[in-house]
């Protein structure tokens, strides 16, 4: 999924602390958002945008084709059902620690509604110079600035520092996909990948991803039968077996979700694979055939 | 993870109408004994959430009270998996004519809900796939339709004999309201035997519960296995930090769980080894002076490698967090920053001028410079 400036947010639990702070991140930015939800404060204008009791409610006063949700987890699947039955086309995700059973069901509506569910626990997307959904710096011109480079993360802090390196070195970015640390997720990495292969703008994709879960190597797969280059970095390489390192989906159990598999799987696509972050933007550089000397930025 | 011990999920199974062994939870060998009065033959198990119990002899049959009793005083005080042996479950020996596998979880793949069976039970099932990969059957479930009665037999049918099809069905079929109703990531028994009567009965029972969901399930929270953890880690669960303790001596505070585990990769490909695995991500992120104490709390710390990328956790306020702690505590440690991101020019300035050093442009440098300060004396 990548989201236009033509996409209109609807963005639940908009008059929470941090849904205000990065909502008005959003409008300055220069994405529509039409209005908040709310079920407790229906009537009420919140930055300036009418806030409704439930996304049906909205449907009838406004247009909307997006929801973002700044939503607790007892919340996300209640709010999810709603957008979808709003016809929200794109859900976005946002809130961590959502039951995976809900997830479930989430996904699965989704998929009957022929929506598009990114997350949860996702940092948002952004397509730069252009728009943005949910927790991501868009607006911070060292880590964000158009160009050609399409990304797709598991983790929005790791997201922001291979965005950060690719801008330092010159590159730009031509959407940002974050698909969310969960072990079970609406779109997944190789989705997002499907999305920016036919992606005009898009020449070549960052895939970040970590150990645990077979995204990787699903995504791995995909990528060998796609044109444009792919270039990926694997977080947790040191991380110790049978512990969940921070996301819920990030943890090797026996031989499943190893950094090796991961690794083997997409060399053996065709995939180049970085050995950290900073080793990027050369590789991405390399596969677009740009002259080092073409780019420029602080390193150089 | 919220482990469960297996006494705790055959309690589960039996409310949800599955045969288990009679059996009487112990602490003590003379109570074992005591059991082996009620019950007769019995098999006598160490109470932990760990796989491996019966190799590492904390599984075994007694034929008389005195047996119970030595077996009891044998495997009470064992460790297994990290974990202290405390309590027994003392059950009734039972004749088996076959033994299945079985366990409902959450598949990635799928995103729903999988049922794995194999005729290979009680052993590695990981391998038993790989080695006899007809003899077992992975069915997606639809969350939707649920696991019926029908749809189990239908599943299974061609793994188990003619007679037992019904009674392992029924057992499937239970199993997976068990699954729904506790929310877990996995429920598995294994051995699922035949008994000589021709009726399924559950050996075992593991039973791993989705921590996201482990609030909404009060009565199952309260009897959650204990985790061995440190000092440390039981201190930070407390504030409400993902810590793990690691065996280096680079300290690492970062934010988020993609951003911290890539800068333990960077320590360890620049010759360094990390003290601890801290993310900050989330909410967590305005507690980044909590996570600063904790991180300098341990004694094997020389120097401390700060590394934020800003997205949600803005980097002004866990910089500021980091400082007020750095000052209260004033270690003798060096401390080395790379901060980018939401709020990273405040940030920077507030570096400046409240420890007057000067963060590091780019992670690598950051890196190189902390684990060049950690490695030596």
């Amino acid at each position: 999924m990548i989201l236009r400036r033509h996409n209109r947010i609807l963005v639940f639990g908009l008059t929470g602390r941090q849904a205000t702070f990065w909502a008005g991140k959003m409008i300055a930015y220069g994405a529509p958002i039409v209005g908040g939800v709310n079920p407790r404060k229906p009537g009420i204008q919140h930055l300036g945008l009418p806030v409704w009791a439930s996304a049906k409610d909205a449907s009838a006063n406004c247009e909307f084709d997006t929801a973002l949700l700044f939503v607790p987890t007892t919340a996300a699947l209640s709010a999810t059902v709603d957008a979808l039955e709003a016809g929200a086309k794109v859900v976005i995700c946002l809130t961590e620690h959502v039951p995976v059973r809900d997830v479930m069901k989430m996904v699965a509506m989704a998929n009957r509604c022929h929506a598009c569910l990114i997350g949860p626990n996702t940092a948002g997307l952004v397509t730069p110079g252009e728009t943005f959904a949910g927790i991501m710096p868009a607006f911070n011109a060292q880590v964000f600035r158009p160009g050609e480079v399409g990304v797709v993360s598991r983790s929005g802090s790791l997201g922001t520092l291979v965005c950060l390196n690719l801008v330092q070195s010159g590159l730009g970015i031509s959407a940002f996909c974050g698909v969310g640390g969960d072990p079970i997720i609406g779109t997944t990495s190789r989705q997002a990948l499907a999305v920016m292969a036919v992606d005009r703008k898009t020449k070549a994709i960052v895939l970040c991803g970590e150990i645990g879960g077979s995204a990787e190597e699903e995504a791995a797969e995909y990528a060998a039968t796609i044109s444009k280059p792919v270039v990926a970095f694997v977080a947790g390489r040191s991380a110790p077996v049978g512990k969940r390192m921070g996301h819920a989906g990030a943890i090797v159990s026996g031989r499943t979700g190893t950094f090796a598999s991961k690794v083997r799987a997409l060399e053996r696509n065709g995939v180049a694979v970085a050995h950290l972050p900073s080793a990027i933007p050369d590789l991405v550089a390399d596969a677009l055939q740009i002259r080092p000397q073409s780019r420029s930025g602080p390193e150089t | 993870m919220a482990d469960f011990c297996e006494h705790v999920g055959k309690v589960l199974l039996a409310e949800a109408g599955i045969a288990v062994p009679e059996g009487v939870l112990v602490r003590a060998a003379s109570q074992a004994a005591a059991a082996f009065d009620e019950l007769g033959e019995c098999v006598v198990k160490a109470q932990v959430p760990v796989g491996g119990r019966g190799l590492a002899g904390g599984i075994q049959r007694a034929g008389n009270a005195e047996e119970t009793a030595r077996a009891a005083n044998e495997i009470l005080g064992m460790h297994i998996g990290d974990h202290d042996v405390t309590t027994l479950l003392i059950e009734r020996q039972i004749q088996t004519c076959h033994e299945f596998y079985a366990a409902i979880l959450n598949d990635t793949a799928s995103r729903g809900p999988l049922l794995v069976f194999s005729t290979a039970g009680g052993m590695d099932v990981e391998n038993s796939f790989t080695l006899a990969p007809a003899k077992s059957v992975k069915y997606s479930i639809s969350l939707h339709t649920g696991l019926s009665f029908d749809t189990a037999r239908r599943a299974v049918s061609h793994l188990v004999g003619g007679e037992s099809v019904d009674s392992v069905a029924d057992t499937l079929a239970r199993l997976y309201d068990v699954y729904l109703d506790t929310d877990a990531e996995l429920v598995e028994i294994n051995p699922l035997a035949i008994d000589m009567t021709g009726k399924a009965m559950a050996l075992d029972c593991k039973l791993v519960v989705d921590d996201s969901a482990i609030s909404r399930q009060p009565a199952l929270a309260a009897q959650k296995a204990h985790r061995p953890e440190s000092r440390l880690e039981t201190k930070a669960a407390r504030s409400g930090l993902k810590y793990i303790d690691l065996d280096g001596s680079v300290g690492i505070l970062a934010n988020g769980a993609g951003l911290t585990m890539t800068t333990m990769d960077a320590v360890e490909t620049y010759g360094g080894k990390p003290a601890n695995f801290l993310e900050i991500g989330g909410e967590a992120y305005t507690i980044a002076g909590t996570a600063t104490e904790l991180l300098l709390d341990n004694p094997d710390v020389r120097s401390v490698l700060v590394n934020f990328c800003g997205a949600f956790a803005r980097t002004d306020v866990m910089v500021k967090g980091v400082i007020e702690s750095w000052k209260a505590i004033d270690p003798q440690v060096p401390v080395f920053f790379t901060v980018h991101g939401t709020g990273d020019r405040e940030a920077r300035a507030m570096i400046r001028r409240d420890l007057g050093l000067e963060p590091f442009e780019n992670m690598d440098d950051a890196v190189r410079a902390a684990v060049a300060a950690g490695s030596s004396k």
